[in-house]
């Protein structure tokens, strides 16, 4: 195989490709990133000043909230409209973790509700998961340790 | 100003984000583990809690302050029940937000069907 | 016999010729630039079936029994379809021959199968041992982008070197003699894989196979790109079109009049929002079956150079890191008949 003339041509490519609109993208992520979590703000304040929550009830509540909030428009197919536009304004608030279950659950459903909705749901964002639960497993032992040896 | 703050800290967290995926070509659910695992990290060693108190849901909304939970409540748990708080302090202190994902995408799904681009 | 033209060309001995066409298209194909040229135009994406996958295969049906009866025959007639898609185990094209009763081979030669198929019907035909062909190729939006990227409602991103699959189905019969457009040459192209890892660039992927058939077209045949009136590749879009017309030129083909990519004409690529261009088996197929055929026909163009481009990816080898390999088969088309005819 040739290998310098593919050298070559991968820079070629990657010199002729177009570039993502990078401040145009930033801009719209914050704007809208931004946003979301405002009215998550506003959410959590009402859960705590009209129902009164405490803070810690208040935060998964609003966890809560918003889940349902980025599962309905995934539903109503307005999450995609919007994140055409927002890119990690939408993926990284955790109605992004929201839509990145419901859509696979839709889309899936035609191969069954349990083969196809139920084992595809986490095709998105089971690495979440995973890598969350597992992290929190590594910093529980380091805690552990530390608390045993040190005496925390 | 709280809701000032929360909107800057959120959209700030979300155009690094935006940057990572223009620039890098990480793909989004990498970063999602990227952020989650960094969450679960500033929260272990107890720095994330501060910019949570600065920016509210600006900091819990994102999926970084998801790794945030996980790492508090694994603590929490340790303090509370010893080593076996190491294995159940995470998830039980995220199942809200687990729980909630899927079950409203079940019922959501079950309600709504695709629609072609 | 046919004759062999240098290692990889065919110059067909009989005058095989595309008799009539038919072409199913869905909403975004049908508010493109080609629309006037498309026979069936789906009102939605689902035409009337519960599940995509059941659209895609009904579309390859519909095509090919309405390009079986424009061409004034059953499907009794037809000796053998060659057909494919891009689904696994391409049962867009299995599930549709399955009601068809013509004798089949499943194709994939992802968005070259239509040209494969053409390629391979004509050879067929021209071997002797067949008088009448079918060739026919689909692909859907929907079912392609649960296959190889992400669900519908999904919120993400799609960079500007993304192509969209075009939703369309095609079919061409083939037959012995006949008044034209003919089949006149094949080339085979062979796999090239330039080591583009990015799926996301599609055309830059392909762009090297179709540059080598290109080259291996022209110099097994003697010509050059003068000695077509148009020269068409498959779905390179709009960065992969600009590689071909970049590196044919340093490779001293100069290829700036007279050379377009269905990719770029199917959409309008600035309103329809669709990034670098069309993509998909569906693409080239509607194309050369719609546009190309009647162009043909009207004598506006007399002797074209068509190019099928394939992405021979899957997810896995995506998943693992595998480059993106490329293939490129061209057939000409011409109102002069070849061989002897």
């Amino acid at each position: 195989m040739p290998e310098n003339k593919n050298k070559d041509y991968l820079n070629y490519i990657d010199k002729t490709a177009p570039k993502s609109p990078m401040l145009k993208n930033v801009l719209l992520a914050f704007l809208i990133g931004g946003l979301i979590c405002v009215i998550g703000q506003l959410i959590g304040d009402f859960y705590q000043k009209i129902c009164g929550l405490d803070t810690d009830s208040m935060r998964t509540a609003v966890s809560v909230t918003m889940v349902f909030l980025g599962a309905l428009l995934t539903g109503l197919d307005l999450y995609p409209k919007i994140a055409k536009h927002a890119g990690a304004g939408t993926i990284v608030p955790i109605t992004g973790f929201a839509n990145s279950i419901t859509s696979p659950a839709m889309e899936f459903k035609r191969e069954g509700l349990v083969l196809g909705m139920s084992a595809k749901m986490f095709v998105v964002a089971g690495p979440v998961l995973v890598y969350g639960i597992s992290s929190s497993v590594v910093v529980g032992i380091i805690y552990f340790l530390y608390k045993v040896l040190i005496g925390g | 100003m709280q809701y000032l703050n929360a909107f800057w800290v959120g959209g700030l967290i979300c155009a690094i984000a935006q940057i990572l995926i223009d620039k890098t070509k990480l793909t989004p659910a990498r970063i999602l583990v990227l952020y989650v695992v960094v969450g679960a990290a500033l929260g272990g060693i107890g720095i994330y809690n501060k910019i949570v108190d600065y920016a509210g849901a600006g900091a819990t909304v994102p999926l970084i302050g998801f790794g945030n939970v996980l790492a508090n409540g694994v603590k929490k748990a340790v303090d509370s029940e010893g080593l076996l708080g190491v294995i159940t302090g995470g998830a039980s202190a995220a199942a809200g937000g687990i729980s909630a994902a899927v079950f409203f995408a079940f019922l959501i799904a079950l309600i709504f069907n695709p629609k072609a681009k | 016999m046919a004759t062999r033209l240098g290692k990889q060309t065919i110059a067909l001995s009989k005058s095989v010729s595309i008799i009539n066409t038919a072409t199913v298209v869905g909403t975004k194909e049908s508010e493109g630039p080609l629309s006037p040229f498309f026979d069936v135009k789906m009102k939605d994406a689902e035409w009337g079936e519960e599940t995509w996958e059941k659209t895609e295969s009904k579309m390859q049906k519909e095509a090919a029994k309405l390009a079986i009866q424009k061409s004034g025959k059953t499907a009794d007639d037809i000796d053998c379809a060659f057909a494919g898609d891009l689904l696994n185990q391409c049962i867009s094209s299995g599930f549709s021959a399955r009601e068809l009763g013509i004798p089949y081979y499943g194709l994939y030669g992802a968005c070259s199968t239509m040209i494969e198929g053409l390629s391979l019907g004509a050879l067929s035909i021209d071997g002797g041992g067949m008088n009448t062909a079918l060739a026919v190729a689909s692909s859907h939006f929907c079912t392609a982008e649960r296959q190889y990227r992400n669900p519908l409602e999904y919120g993400g991103q799609r960079p500007p070197t993304a192509q969209w699959t075009v939703t369309g189905a095609a079919a061409a019969v083939l037959e012995n003699g006949g008044s034209g457009p003919y089949v006149t040459h094949v080339t085979s192209g062979k796999v090239v894989d330039f080591g583009v890892i990015d799926q996301n660039n599609m055309g830059g992927a392909m762009a090297p196979a179709a540059i080598d058939t290109l080259c291996a077209h022209f110099s097994d045949t003697g010509r050059s790109p003068e000695d077509y009136d148009l020269i068409l590749t498959g779905d390179l879009g709009r960065i992969g079109r600009e590689i071909v017309i970049n590196m044919m030129n340093s490779n001293g083909y100069n290829m700036n009049d007279n050379y377009g990519d269905s990719g770029c004409m199917i959409y309008d690529i600035e309103k329809q929002d669709v990034h670098a261009g069309g993509s998909g088996c569906g693409c080239i197929a509607v194309t050369t079956c719609g546009y190309i055929f009647r162009q043909l026909k009207d004598g506006k163009l007399n002797n074209a150079l068509i190019l099928g481009t394939g992405a021979l990816l899957s997810p896995t080898s995506s998943l693992q890191g595998e480059s993106v390999p490329g293939i490129a088969h061209a057939i000409v088309l011409s109102n002069k008949p070849g061989g002897e005819g």
